[in-house]
């Protein structure tokens, strides 16, 4: 079979068992999709298919012959930092790192659902454009799940990354 | 070699005078890109050479009884099989904390208890074989009610940090009490849930043996490594230079660990495994569930006179650790008569053992609900109840303070919070359908120091690098060491090399405790003095008048760069830090007032917690950056154990019937408000070297407590059984 990894053709002799996920980590050895769960709960596995968000652990990897898949290795490199990479470093918006590839390929698939319009639970109006406030990225980000908690600060990096105006609660201390 | 045991305060060291001004600063973490970017290997990612084989944990479907018969012959038979092993006497039956976990599976001692593993060529067959595996068990009734084993609970083990304790005519300052509050409150079981999965790798070569895993505390699980396979140290090395998150669940060793070097010794072939996420839930040590009694006494002043926080708790059949659930009330307020007890009841179940912060984690949920409580009955408001029960010396111990800033933490939070906007009265403030309410709880976390070695080396390039085997399991080690280093030898961060998580290394303290920083930052501090003396030594110079800056020696009139001052041989130093006699001088503990505003809904009893602050007195503070993320990182577990996190035990069959994340929350993003932190920073030199204190436990400790005390000034409902659903709040909300 044939997929289409980051811009690179990649041939692969697969069971049908083997989740995208899989075929990503162990035969293709992009690690830097996680395994949290394998069942979908966590994100922490989150990439993009023709430019949309999904577990690929939920996914079977012969699902995506001819498939665009964009995995965190193609979004940005430690030479060629994308800006929401950027973003989450200056903010720390991770502490282990586990769950961090899966918000940032979440993020990058949210904010282009964002920019088409498309509502969340939150939104105030089901069509026009979204007013990306801090809720609004909370729910939209609320499917990829970070045990060290870094959540205000991933909404910070994806504020930054967006463009918008930084909050203002972060590091304080009598020394800051 | 520099060796200091805090026998008494150290004279100073070079990391805490430097000039190059990165200790403390808020500096992105050095590991911050590999995270990013999906370039750091966790455990079970490593490329190790040889030709791999995957395994998959076979576990049991019960929770107790004999195992009569094990057939693998189906399972044998499917395509791409190595071998099905269940007949290894050295099978470990669950997770090991500090010692080897009980081994042998002809009987099972608690639900989905590992008893073999299945190896394959592949992932998907090593799965599907051991699910082929048919396991006949003679099922027997088991234990699975602490509240219905209680007449046959345990007192505590002898080698626990909390032994039964009672000061004073407790009984008779309960009866004499003029205002007195006897409240029970239960906390149910609770798991890591780190965000990586129990995974190892473990290869043999020539008779030693290498594991690549996911472990906080490396020097523990070569010890029990070495016992488990009857192996000499030198022949064992492990390997966790990136974690997925500990939280206590990775202080030992994994249940797949075992499971991994059986097989590849075995097969003579590499083998990894990782556990399920279902699989984790049973088969790593869990916080026992807690059912604690508070009782409190008090003048008409609002003096209290007695203090008494007795619990119960549940522990599997093999015992050992337990949760010392009255830590924190230990030191926290004074009060002349003083009892505090533990009980253990035995169940059929997975170990209890430690998960974030035990003792503290749930005590304090009991001891600053209570407190909120009586502060209602003595009519004070909670921070000025808490303000009059300040202790001038700890009150169990009648030892001094390291240091405290509990009051100050208090005063601070209750203005930047805003605390004077808080109605005394229940449900006085209402927007549209929501009921607004505030709360306040102290915060407590016992400090610890335990012993670390780590060695530092001057390049010929003027460089640093520092090697230990202590771990980054996202606390920001490697940044904060390489702060301490730099800022002892007058480096940028960027040239400190900081290589962790390798047996190969000198023995660090290991993630646990909170006793990381502190152990770590002084053994780096430690052995920089080393070389900051032979450094001076080259200078003519005495190490008080020389200056270190920018990788230059200036002393007198010269400023040498270090690449001319080192020559062809590394400068090394090896510092060790040990606990002494401070432990035993000083009451040590980090302290913080925790503050939430929460929204109740009058119809439905939602809880929406829409901002919290923290305050802080955790001494120096190494990066200011990663030790906000620590603060709100444990404030949002507070919120999760007021709130959320439930593991739910079917007393019929002994197992978690939400054990996956889907069903066991955890907060997620919606669930988090804006959270500010505050640090009161001050060096405690009584503690260690450098003057650290614990963080990432201390914020974890009566968060919740302030969540479910703003509840109650929301609406009225004061709800003792956590986590606080909307079921048990709907109840007694006022009529619509």
């Amino acid at each position: 079979m044939q997929f289409t990894i980051n811009g690179t053709v990649h041939e692969a002799d697969i069971d049908v068992r083997t989740s995208l996920l899989d075929l990503l980590r162990e035969h293709l050895g992009l690690t830097g999709s996680k395994k949290g769960c394998d069942h979908g709960q966590c994100g922490a596995c989150t990439v993009l298919v023709n430019g949309r968000r999904i577990n690929s652990c939920l996914t079977l990897a012969v699902m995506h012959q001819d498939d665009e898949i964009t995995t965190i290795e193609g979004i940005g490199t430690p030479d060629e930092l994308a800006p929401l990479q950027a973003a989450f470093v200056k903010h720390d918006g991770f502490q282990c790192g586990y769950c961090t590839p899966g918000q940032i390929c979440s993020a990058t698939g949210m904010l282009d659902e964002v920019k088409k319009g498309w509502p969340s639970h939150v939104s105030e109006a089901l069509d026009g454009q979204v007013d990306l406030t801090d809720t609004e990225i909370s729910e939209r980000m609320s499917g990829n799940l970070c045990r060290c908690s870094a959540y205000p600060n991933i909404v910070a990096a994806i504020r930054e990354a967006a463009g918008l105006a930084p909050v203002e609660h972060e590091v304080v201390g009598e020394d800051a | 070699m520099a060796d200091y045991r805090m026998d008494a305060d150290h004279p100073g060291v070079a990391a805490t005078r430097g000039v190059q001004n990165v200790l403390g600063k808020p500096l992105d973490r050095i590991d911050g890109v590999a995270k990013v970017t999906g370039t750091a290997p966790y455990g079970y990612e490593r490329r190790v050479e040889g030709d791999i084989a995957y395994g998959f944990a076979i576990t049991a479907p019960a929770a107790k009884g004999a195992v009569r018969n094990i057939d693998t012959d189906a399972a044998r038979a499917l395509p791409g099989v190595i071998d099905i092993i269940v007949d290894d006497p050295r099978i470990a039956r669950q997770a090991a904390a500090f010692a080897p976990a009980a081994t042998g599976n002809d009987r099972i001692d608690h639900w989905d208890q590992v008893i073999g593993v299945a190896v394959a060529e592949t992932f998907e067959a090593a799965r599907a074989a051991a699910r082929a595996v048919v396991v006949d068990i003679a099922v027997e009734e088991g234990r699975y009610d602490t509240l219905a084993g209680r007449n046959d609970a345990s007192p505590p083990p002898k080698d626990s940090r909390l032994q039964d304790r009672t000061i004073g005519d407790f009984d008779g300052a309960m009866a004499d009490g003029e205002i007195t509050l006897d409240q029970s409150y239960s906390t149910p079981n609770h798991v890591h849930a780190a965000m990586e999965p129990h995974a190892s790798i473990a290869r043999w070569d020539d008779g030693a043996l290498t594991v690549w895993s996911s472990l906080q505390i490396l020097s523990n699980a070569r010890n029990i490594l070495a016992q488990a396979f009857d192996l000499p140290h030198d022949k064992v090395r492990v390997i966790s230079p990136y974690i997925g998150g500990g939280f206590g669940g990775k202080g030992g060793i994994g249940p797949e660990t075992v499971l991994a070097v059986i097989a590849a010794q075995k097969l003579g072939r590499p083998v990894k495994i990782a556990m399920t996420r279902q699989q984790l839930f049973h088969n790593v040590y869990r916080r026992t569930d807690t059912h604690q009694r508070l009782r409190l006494a008090a003048d008409a002043e609002g003096r209290l006179t007695a203090l008494g926080h007795d619990s119960l708790l549940s522990q599997g059949p093999d015992g050992g650790f337990m949760e010392p659930v009255a830590l924190g009330s230990l030191g926290l307020y004074g009060a002349p008569a003083r009892r505090f007890t533990h009980r253990v009841v035995t169940l059929d179940m997975v170990m209890a053992g430690a998960v974030r912060a035990p003792g503290e984690a749930v005590g304090m949920l009991a001891l600053e609900s209570a407190m909120d409580e009586m502060a209602e009955k003595v009519g004070l408001d909670p921070i000025e109840f808490r303000k009059r029960n300040e202790p001038e010396v700890d009150p169990t111990t009648g030892k001094p303070f390291s240091s405290r800033r509990f009051i100050e933490c208090l005063e601070t939070g209750a203005e930047r919070f805003g605390w004077d906007r808080r109605e005394a009265t229940p449900g006085m403030r209402r927007e549209g359908e929501w009921l607004i309410g505030m709360g306040v709880a102290g915060a407590f976390r016992i400090n610890l120091l335990v012993t670390g070695k780590a060695r530092v080396q001057l390049m010929p390039d003027g460089t640093a690098t520092v090697e230990t085997d202590m771990t980054d399991i996202g606390t920001g080690t490697y940044t904060v060491t390489a702060q301490v280093a730099g800022e002892a030898l007058g480096l940028p961060v960027e040239q400190v090399k900081v290589a962790l998580g390798d047996t190969a290394f000198p023995p660090g303290s290991g993630s646990g405790g909170s006793f990381g920083a502190a152990a770590t930052a002084s053994s780096v501090a430690l052995a920089c003095e080393d070389i900051v003396a032979e450094l001076a030594k080259r200078m003519d110079a005495d190490p008080a008048d020389m200056t270190l800056k920018d990788g230059h020696a200036i002393a007198g009139n010269r400023r040498v760069p270090f690449s001319e001052l080192v020559g062809s041989a590394p400068i090394e130093g090896l510092g060790t830090i040990e606990q002494g006699r401070n432990a035993e001088t000083y009451s040590q503990a980090a302290y913080g007032a925790q503050f939430a505003e929460v929204a109740v809904n009058a119809v439905t009893g939602e809880v929406r917690v829409r901002r919290m602050l923290g305050v802080f007195d955790a001494g120096r503070i190494l990066n200011y950056k990663t030790a906000h993320s620590q603060a709100i990182g444990g404030m949002i577990w507070g919120i999760g154990y007021a709130l959320h996190e439930d593991a739910v035990l079917d007393k019929r069959t002994g197992q978690f019937v939400n054990h996956d994340l889907g069903e066991y929350h955890i907060p997620a993003h919606a669930d988090v408000p804006p959270l500010d932190v505050l640090f009161l920073e001050e060096p405690d030199l009584h503690a260690n070297p450098v003057g650290v204190k614990g963080l990432g436990e201390l914020s974890i400790s009566g968060a919740g407590a302030a969540v479910t005390n703003a509840i109650y000034n929301a609406c009225g409902v004061r709800v003792r059984d956590f986590p606080l659903t909307l079921d048990k709040i709907i109840a007694d909300l006022p009529p619509v």
